[in-house]
């Protein structure tokens, strides 16, 4: 299948740090190296010919027992143009840990926060990484595969 | 009056606990009645002013993208009704498009006409909630009464074909639960023709109103470029200018086949989101009225006699042996107490052994089809999408509803994401509120038609 031009400048212009691409089901996805990933969101952002200039979504996924265990997720859309584009960014288990896009959206503060709360990733640079929908009490991250569903907590009262 | 220095300035994670000398502190929420679900809205005013304000969310979390993990992909669609319970079947058809991308399913052309037709009867259902409760809370208690008589005739609507009100779980993976019921067309017409007459009289009553305008002009002003930084999609998007709407930009379903239009703003005030609201439900009643226009008579079943039998009767015979002449016979179901009868077929079922649940009367009548149905049902086979992962949006309400589902091959997704259009709004409420005053949160916060089901998943 014909490559999208989307991935083709992409590919051309972050070479090596592009781990792989592919439009499965027509949806473009860019695995991309975690170092890259701010000046990826900057060049998609910034690029007159792509324009994605809303971030929709920032989400992770668990792949226990795969290495490296985490994927962050982002879901790009590029209003002018109507076409969107999925970056994922493979995370390890040991150093959960990835740039924030906060500085670039505005929007990714909140994201992150819930991918930090549901999860354990650390976003480098985030001004208020804390919990959003647990409470502040809260021990564990319950989307990691290993948080039993089950699992109860005890009710904490009233805060100061 | 005093402004405090940056160096007096509470630090986010204190906040509230020092402020200014001139300022206050003023908690809303999270069980104040404006607070329409449950969220707090922690603000720190200086006279009438609002200086800062920081939205803590999370109150209604129960866990819906672990549960999904969990569950079969069929066991989420209740889960899916949830999320925004003003207009569940918009979630239920955004989660089931999800999964029939995964599996490459084509749902028939009479089940699309269904979705679309149901999908604009919640979305005024929504639309009708958010201004009829914002308008109260204004003081236009008539406007509210007026438009939820107009919500009640929704969802008798609704009801009629799903059996519920609002825990519908109407949609299935390749199609819909059941057929319409008979004389439906009809009433659907004579029903939004009345619920349109409620938008001329609501019109009248407030569009032109002093209190009601100069209450919500020039209020809660969002821009561009707050919108787009924030991702905020639907009639926030809107009312800002920017002509995005999912079913026109990547149309789904057969939206592409009617003629509606996008009603945007300028200002991208409060009163901008409230004619965009209210134009929209005037679109979704022309789009309604297209499609009963235009509904496709779908492929009646093997109804050699045209005899119809109830459930039970045909249960009967099934079990013992008596199936010669089931596949002539059709059944009826029953899903309201009120008795609406419907037929279950396949012109509302997507044409694939993987995942068509086969009619009852196939199931009693021949071993293929209860076989079918036992891969489908029973524990450890059902749904099996392959490896792989999909996005798939449509228009909710509030904007553009994601689904993001991951699957390992298995009948449980590995991870089913749900992107609440809510979500970014509230992320941004700060900065709308920041600036205006007390009394304005609840008319910008109004206008949000914030629903915590899907806030907090």
């Amino acid at each position: 299948m014909e490559e999208s031009t989307t991935l083709t400048k992409i590919r051309e212009r972050f070479g090596d740090a592009v781990l792989s691409t592919h439009s499965r089901l027509g949806e473009d996805t860019v695995v991309v190296a975690r170092s890259h990933i701010v000046e990826l969101a900057g060049f998609l952002k910034e690029d007159p010919e792509l324009r994605f200039d809303v971030l929709m979504d920032l989400t992770a996924v668990d792949y226990w027992k795969r290495k490296p265990r985490f994927e962050v997720v982002y879901h790009f859309l590029s209003v002018p143009f109507l076409k969107r584009l999925r970056v994922k960014v493979p995370v390890g288990e040991d150093d959960p840990e990835v740039d924030s896009l906060s500085a670039l959206w505005r929007g990714a503060n909140w994201y992150e926060r819930e991918a930090y709360d549901m999860f354990g990733i650390r976003f480098r640079g985030h001004p208020d990484l804390r919990r959003i929908l647990m409470y502040p009490e809260f021990e564990g991250h319950p989307l990691r595969k290993d948080y039993p569903i089950d699992k109860r907590q005890p009710l904490i009262g009233p805060r100061d | 009056m005093s402004t405090p220095s940056d160096a007096t300035k509470p630090a986010l994670k204190e906040f509230g606990t020092k402020v200014g000398e001139q300022e206050m502190f003023l908690n809303v929420g999270p069980s104040h009645p404006a607070m329409h679900g449950v969220i707090r809205i922690r603000t720190i005013a200086d006279g009438e002013f609002v200086k800062d304000a920081e939205i803590d969310i999370g109150y209604l979390h129960r866990g819906f993208e672990k549960h999904c993990e969990s569950s079969t992909y069929t066991q989420c669609f209740p889960y899916t009704d949830r999320l925004n319970y003003v207009s569940p079947l918009i979630n239920n058809f955004g989660f089931a498009m999800a999964v029939e991308k995964l599996m490459g399913l084509q749902v028939p052309e009479r089940c699309e006409y269904i979705r679309v037709i149901m999908s604009e009867l919640s979305r005024i259902g929504d639309h009708l909630t958010c201004v009829g409760a914002s308008a109260m809370e204004l003081g236009a208690f008539t406007v509210f009464l007026y438009m939820m008589k107009a919500r009640e005739w929704i969802y008798e609507l609704v009801e009629s074909v799903t059996g519920a009100r609002l825990t519908i779980s109407y949609a299935r993976v390749g199609g819909v639960k059941g057929d319409l019921p008979a004389g439906f067309e009809d009433r659907c017409r004579v029903l939004i023709d009345k619920v349109a007459g409620v938008l001329d009289e609501v019109d009248t009553l407030v569009t032109r109103n002093r209190i009601f305008y100069d209450r919500l002009r020039d209020i809660g002003v969002v821009t561009q470029e707050q919108i787009l930084s924030y991702g905020i999609t639907g009639p926030f998007m809107r009312s800002t200018g920017i002509e995005y709407d999912v079913r026109k930009a990547f149309p789904y379903h057969v939206y592409d086949r009617f003629d509606f239009d996008i009603p945007i703003g300028e200002r991208g005030d409060n009163y901008d989101r409230y004619l965009v609201r209210m134009e929209e439900m005037r679109q979704s009643i022309r789009i309604v009225h297209q499609a009963l226009d235009t509904l496709p008579a779908g492929p009646t079943n093997v109804d050699a006699e045209g005899r119809v039998i109830s459930p039970d009767l045909m249960a009967d015979l099934g079990k013992f042996g008596k199936t010669a002449g089931l596949l002539k016979n059709e059944v009826l179901i029953e899903p309201t107490l009120a008795g609406s009868e419907k037929k279950f077929h396949s012109g509302v079922y997507a044409d694939d052994r993987e995942a068509w649940l086969p009619a009852k009367e196939q199931i009693y009548s021949n071993i293929e089809a209860l076989m079918n149905h036992f891969k489908i049902v029973m524990l450890g086979h059902g749904l099996r999408p392959p490896k792989g992962e999909a996005y798939s949006c449509v228009e909710g309400g509030n904007g553009e509803l994601g689904f993001y589902v991951v699957s390992d091959g298995t009948d449980r997704a590995w991870r089913v994401r749900c992107h609440p259009p809510c979500f970014p709004i509230m992320a941004g409420l700060h900065e709308i509120l920041r600036g205006g005053q007390i009394a304005d949160i609840i008319a910008t916060f109004g206008s949000v038609n914030m629903i915590a089901g899907e806030l907090d998943r």
